[in-house]
């Protein structure tokens, strides 16, 4: 297949995508609006995850916790610093204790990195509660309100960035050397990769998008307490999203968490007590009958055509 | 003072037998069978739920109530593998693969089961009242039902180690998870024996959720810590080692206990910073050979 040809085409896609959504708020309603900005959010999200976990393989499960501090420095500077400064400052510190959290679990893997991370979430959560009830005397904080434009304008940006550091990283060196630790991380030691190093770099990295949307997401909730902000279900929900869009391309995990957004939104609507349960169930068919998500499909479905005509 | 040394140390072994039946039960469900089950603490719960329902319309004593959890939650577990695990099992190119997969279909799992508690019991906190008059003894005050749950919890602890010890099925178990391969080699249908660690983690789990519910009270949503705890005592005693989560149990169970009566808020806290130390020290287990 010509893949120069395909190039122009993919980006024009793109640029035609952005076009649209920047310029969504004149022509549609408000209520869509918050919609569109959590479809935002969990594309960040589940992008930022599979920036990191998807080439090296380790199953990171604390995309709530670097999420939470985010929301968690949104809430202490929000009235101190200017607003741009606050969602910087919430990557930041992200990113640090991503830093922190990397250097910490140098020697886990597999199944341990996974259950550490699991519990981080649970360790940082009962802390923050912790140290809410004995030490601050206050439960949850109150942030300041963004208007809903402001905040979707906030997402749209970290999104795109998000996006395409996650597009150039995988096609740079350092993504060569992320997927080289995925598939032997001794032998990526031996041809004289610092395994190490962009292991907790790049994790960190990944941290920083999550504390970025989270960030600028305690906006759109007003108020946040650590079952808000470190709530378990998003460890997993980039998870199923990415596998349910596919990782084999940076699209995948776009589509999978905006189709699965929209799908749990009108589920949430439609069948406000049986939300859950169905989730539950879409997330066991994704996983069963999905290994390659929609990006396998269509690579599959590609395949057997050009087989046909081949 | 002596008083209290007593009530730490029998308080410390309920939580401690209870901790060890859980996480026993994680323990063959991913030592052997490779399934990291997230869903571990929803059979807790369903256990007791069904404890609670068979007093209640049945007025079936909870105790005996154990021999009707126990197999309820073996056919779930047995069913859940059948289906659902077997078949990702077949679909995975490899056992890393598989642990990915399985671990989070079981939290789709974990929300199935939850919601479909939550439709059918109601989001409420519920109680009954079983044997809940104190008892006297070496001049200690204690509820009876502590006392028959502490009594319980040992003895099952006690008859499943000497199964998984001396029956024929609990050392194919024991080899299953030593190594697969040899085990086959030497005439044992491992893909039963998986299922049945399956069911009987699940079981083990439903016990656990029934001696719970004589004493505390329970929700739909009351699974989630123990999954947590089971994890932690499969850390501390190593996968795959039946021996390591009894003892890791009871260790565990010993200090939060303290630490619930030291500063009761961080009862949490201080487990998770155990959990995270051992992985971070000794990932293997401390109590691993």
């Amino acid at each position: 297949m010509d893949t120069k040809k395909a190039f122009p085409k993919k980006w024009l896609l793109s640029l035609l995508l952005i076009l649209i959504l920047a310029t969504l708020p004149f022509y549609t309603n408000p209520y869509k609006i918050v919609s569109i900005t959590s479809i935002l959010m969990y594309v960040c999200l589940t992008v930022s995850w599979v920036m990191f976990c998807a080439p090296t393989r380790y199953m990171s499960l604390a995309t709530a916790t670097f999420f939470g501090v985010g929301m968690y420095t949104s809430g202490i500077l929000g009235e101190i610093l200017p607003f741009p400064l606050v969602v910087v400052c919430g990557g930041f510190i992200s990113f640090l204790i991503g830093l922190l959290t990397g250097i910490i679990c140098l020697r886990l893997r597999g199944f341990y990195f996974a259950i550490f991370t699991f519990g981080l979430n649970e360790l940082v959560r009962n802390s923050v509660v912790w140290w809410e009830a004995n030490v601050s005397g206050t439960v949850g904080r109150w942030v300041i309100i963004l208007e809903s434009m402001t905040i979707y304008y906030y997402m749209l940006v970290i999104v795109l960035l998000t996006v395409l550091v996650a597009y150039f990283l995988r096609r740079s060196r350092f993504g060569l050397i992320l997927y080289s630790i995925g598939e032997s991380e001794e032998a990526a030691a031996h041809i004289g990769i610092d395994v190490t190093r962009y292991r907790i770099i790049f994790f960190a990295v990944s941290c920083f998008f999550m504390g970025l949307a989270g960030a600028v997401m305690a906006t759109k909730w007003a108020y946040i307490d650590p079952r808000i902000a470190f709530n378990p279900v998003l460890n997993f929900t980039p998870v199923l999203m990415a596998l349910f869009g596919g990782v084999g391309e940076i699209y995948g995990p776009v589509l999978g968490a905006s189709l699965l957004t929209a799908i749990s939104e009108v589920l949430l609507s439609r069948f406000p007590y049986y939300y859950m349960l169905l989730y539950g169930i879409i997330f066991i068919v994704v996983i069963s009958f999905l290994p390659d998500g929609l990006v396998g499909l269509t690579r599959k479905w590609r395949k057997e055509t050009t087989d046909a005509i081949g | 003072m002596i008083k209290l040394v007593l009530d730490v140390i029998i308080t410390s072994l309920i939580m401690g037998g209870i901790y060890s039946l859980i996480a026993m039960g994680l323990n063959l469900q991913y030592g052997v069978a490779r399934v990291l089950n997230i869903s571990h603490g929803e059979f807790v719960m369903v256990g007791a739920f069904v404890t609670f329902w068979a007093y209640k319309l049945f007025g079936i004593n909870p105790l005996l109530s154990l021999a009707i959890c126990g197999p309820i939650l073996f056919v779930i577990g047995l069913f859940a593998y059948r289906t659902l695990f077997r078949y990702l099992r077949k679909s995975s190119q490899s056992v890393d693969i598989f642990e990915g997969r399985s671990m989070l279909a079981s939290f789709g799992m974990l929300y199935i089961i939850q919601n479909i508690a939550l439709l059918w019991w109601g989001p409420n906190v519920k109680a009954y009242n079983f044997l809940n008059y104190p008892i006297h003894f070496f001049g200690l005050t204690l509820e009876a039902n502590r006392l028959v749950a502490l009594l319980f919890t040992l003895v099952v602890v006690l008859v499943f180690y000497l199964f998984i010890l001396h029956s024929n099925l609990g050392k194919a178990i024991r080899a299953a998870s030593q190594n697969e391969a040899s085990a086959q080699l030497l005439g044992i249908n491992v893909h039963r024996v998986l299922a049945l660690c399956f069911g009987l983690g699940a079981l083990l789990a439903g016990l656990a959720g029934s001696i719970i519910s004589m004493m505390q009270e329970i929700t739909p949503v009351m699974g989630f810590p123990y999954l947590i705890i089971a994890l932690i005592v499969l850390v501390l005693g190593g996968t795959g080692n039946i021996l390591g989560s009894l003892i890791g149990g009871l260790i565990l169970g010993g200090v939060t206990t303290v630490v619930l009566y030291w500063q009761p808020d961080l009862t949490l806290v201080v487990s998770y910073a155990i959990f995270a130390l051992i992985l971070i020290i000794r990932p293997q287990g401390v109590l691993a050979r």
